[in-house]
């Protein structure tokens, strides 16, 4: 556009509004890139902090078996390797001897468990070692008898307060119990509410108030969650405290929400026309919705329920309320006993002064946050998969 | 004949049989959902009588406007105010990060972006969403708490390591995706024709979005805010791990460490105090004030949805 006089399209303030237009669309797509942004920061830092728990240090000692050494276990290496060996390890070998009696009264070359100030060594964050212990690790590590190895321990181990013996299998087998009791109870109430508010329920206040109820239980902060488990299951119904089973059930109540919007939209998604052949055949209405609408809605239920899940698993305040928090060294035989849940032991990690745990409580995130992906990918796969364009 | 009869017969009783059936289904079915309004009620009452029960032993006056918390001491007080005061700040620095941010990226996904892009970014904004509070935490105590005491070292002001604005960052990090998603459906519920007629007028793109699409999208953008305040508000796991513990103290200031209702709860829920003490039944007592603001709050969102809905004739939301 020319700067004439004889432009009637002129507009002096034309140049300012592009410019400002130009700036409120920079904006939105800084707050875009901020957002992606934090993600990424979030991401890298549990990796850049976590990955190396995966790792542990490993010292190569002469083990002496005998009578003695097995009385006071300390004594059955050389003195001065003896602070820089875990004490779990020690703790390990009356065990060692007995599953292999050969053992005794030899004299072995063993990769022993360092101590976890050796391993903060080894992994270059901060240490606190003597410096006499400093120089003989340093000849250890001249002399190539110490070794990183994949940390097995980290999964088949419980909690433990010497951080190098410390694990996660103790929390992830309540995990595990207690989403059993979780789905078990709010899959099938869940599907009954849906299927009752979409195929059954006349328009009445009743089913008004259903609903508004849901939608209001979607929003009740999970902590509240929490203190209805104490009051009702624990002090009410006398279920032991910090079980898997009371925690599943406080975990369910939060769950049917979500499990009941997404069975209703898939209930929804079927449509009418397949009802209505079914009834032409004169079926009853339960079988209709039994042998014909429900299948169809299957897959949607599905992935609605995988969400809901994959929620109660990264679920930690009502459980710390029921007592979930409890330290749980061996994993739980059933969902009566008290156990503890994978963000629960993350939350206990975090809280230990020492460095081993900080790295500790940042894998734990990583294996909770990759569960937690792999969940809500399968619940696309499935809906990707069997999704039925009507 | 006969036959003719019998088969009447059995297929009448057939018939009988079937409906009580599905009676018996349908009676379970409805059992089912009255399962929900069961624990709106249980939650309620719960927390009510343990509440009351409190109520019984201190001042309800005092709670609401005392200054002094002190369980577990022989002569203990429970004056809420200071509790209070955190939440309303910490809330208020998550939302004065969550707001803007979550709006305008919703404004970006559903003005500018296309199609394809808007399909990668939305979801890839609510995994922001999915992450457990816990992790989110940790970030925040161990990684944003430090960041921040170092940062104002070197501006030369003193920040605590459990500082309220560590805490209310993060915890605003977390609640983006609740505005954005939110605001994203209401942006793209406004009726086009209303911006096209706009931009046939002359205004420019940025202009017609301030101008016609944000105030016909606002009681959905304010429904979206009010959501997310009760979700800050009731948020446990960042504020336990990276905010203070101390309820006595009384401040506005960001940099100093300050505590939550949530905090208090869970204070009060995990020390060796005896249930039917004041010190762990005011956890239900703060429980029942965080159960009714939060509702209020979901409420009035909701309803303000609805209208939004009727308004523009949407199904989808």
């Amino acid at each position: 556009m020319e700067k004439t006089n004889n432009n009637i399209f002129y507009d002096p303030t034309l140049k300012g509004r592009h410019r400002s237009a130009k700036i409120f669309k920079g904006i939105a797509l800084g707050s875009l890139v901020i957002s992606i942004f934090f993600l990424v920061i979030f991401l890298s830092d549990m990796i850049i902090k976590g990955t190396s728990a995966f790792h542990q240090t490993y010292i190569q000692v002469e083990v002496t078996y005998n009578e003695k050494t097995i009385k006071s276990t300390r004594s059955s290496i050389d003195r001065k390797y003896r602070s820089l060996v875990s004490r779990a390890w020690f703790r390990d070998i009356p065990a060692q001897v007995k599953q292999n009696p050969e053992l005794m009264g030899t004299t072995q070359l063993v990769w022993a468990l360092a101590d976890d100030q050796v391993d903060m060594y080894m992994k270059e964050h901060k240490y606190r070692l003597k410096s006499k212990e400093l120089k003989t690790l340093k000849q250890l590590i001249a002399d190539g008898r110490v070794e990183k190895k994949f940390n097995s321990i980290f999964f088949t181990t419980g909690d433990s307060l010497i951080p190098e013996n410390s694990g996660i299998l103790s929390a992830a087998v309540g995990t595990i119990f207690t989403l059993i009791v979780t789905i078990s109870v709010a899959f099938p109430i869940g599907v009954a509410t849906a299927v009752y508010l979409e195929e059954f329920a006349p328009d009445n206040k009743f089913t008004q108030m259903i609903e508004v109820n849901i939608n209001n239980l979607a929003a009740i902060p999970s902590i509240v969650f929490g203190l209805l488990g104490l009051a009702i299951f624990i002090n009410l119904f006398g279920l032991p405290r910090s079980s898997a089973v009371v925690g599943g059930l406080t975990l369910a109540l939060m769950t049917l929400p979500i499990i009941v919007v997404s069975s209703r939209a898939a209930l929804r998604s079927v449509p009418a026309s397949i009802r209505q052949a079914a009834y032409g055949l004169g079926l009853t209405k339960i079988q209709v919705v039994r042998d014909h609408v429900l299948p169809l809605a299957f897959p949607g239920i599905m992935t609605g329920s995988i969400i809901g899940m994959a929620q109660a698993m990264g679920e930690t305040a009502p459980l710390i309320i029921v007592g979930m928090i409890a330290f749980i060294p061996d994993a739980p035989g059933s969902i009566f006993d008290a156990a503890t849940v994978m963000p629960a032991q993350i939350f206990t990690f975090a809280g230990r002064p020492e460095m081993a745990y900080i790295e500790r409580t940042a894998a734990a995130i990583l294996v909770l946050l990759s569960v937690l992906i792999s969940l809500n990918a399968a619940a696309v796969y499935l809906r990707h998969k069997f999704e039925i364009k009507w | 004949m006969a036959t003719n009869e019998t088969n009447q017969q059995v297929f009448a009783s057939k018939n009988k049989m079937n409906k009580l059936k599905e009676d018996v289904i349908k009676g379970l079915l409805i059992a089912a959902a009255a399962i929900s309004i069961l624990t709106t009620f249980g939650i309620l009452f719960s927390i009510l009588f343990e509440a009351i029960e409190f109520f019984k032993l201190k001042s309800f006056a005092y709670f609401l406007t005392g200054t002094e918390w002190s369980p577990g001491t022989p002569n203990s007080k429970f004056g809420a105010m200071p509790i209070f005061v955190g939440t309303f700040v910490i809330t208020g620095i998550a939302m004065l990060v969550a707001i803007p941010i979550g709006l305008f990226s919703a404004i970006y996904m559903s003005e500018y972006a296309s199609n394809k892009g808007r399909a990668i970014l939305k979801p890839l904004l609510e995994v922001l969403a999915g992450i457990p509070t816990v992790v989110y935490g940790f970030f925040a105590a161990i990684t944003v708490a430090p960041f921040i005491v170092n940062l104002f070292e070197t501006l030369g002001m003193h920040a605590s390591f459990n500082s309220a604005l560590a805490s209310g960052i993060v915890m605003g990090i977390m609640i983006i995706p609740v505005i954005s998603s939110l605001s994203d459906d209401v942006i793209a519920a406004v009726p086009d024709s209303m911006r096209k007629g706009s931009l046939a007028l002359g205004m420019t793109k940025a202009e017609t979005i301030k101008n016609i699409v944000l105030p016909s999208a606002l009681p959905g953008i304010i429904s979206a805010s009010l959501l997310a305040i009760s979700k800050a508000l009731g948020e446990t796991m960042i504020v336990v791990m990276a905010a203070g513990m101390n309820a006595n103290k009384m401040s506005l200031n960001p940099l100093e460490d300050m505590t939550t209702v949530t905090v208090q709860i869970v204070t009060a829920l995990t020390g060796d105090f005896e249930f039917n003490s004041p010190d762990t039944l005011s956890a239900f007592a703060l429980g029942l004030i965080l159960f009714v603001v939060t509702l209020v709050l979901n409420i009035v969102s909701v309803t303000m949805i609805r209208k939004f809905k009727e308004k523009y004739k949407m199904s989808n939301l």
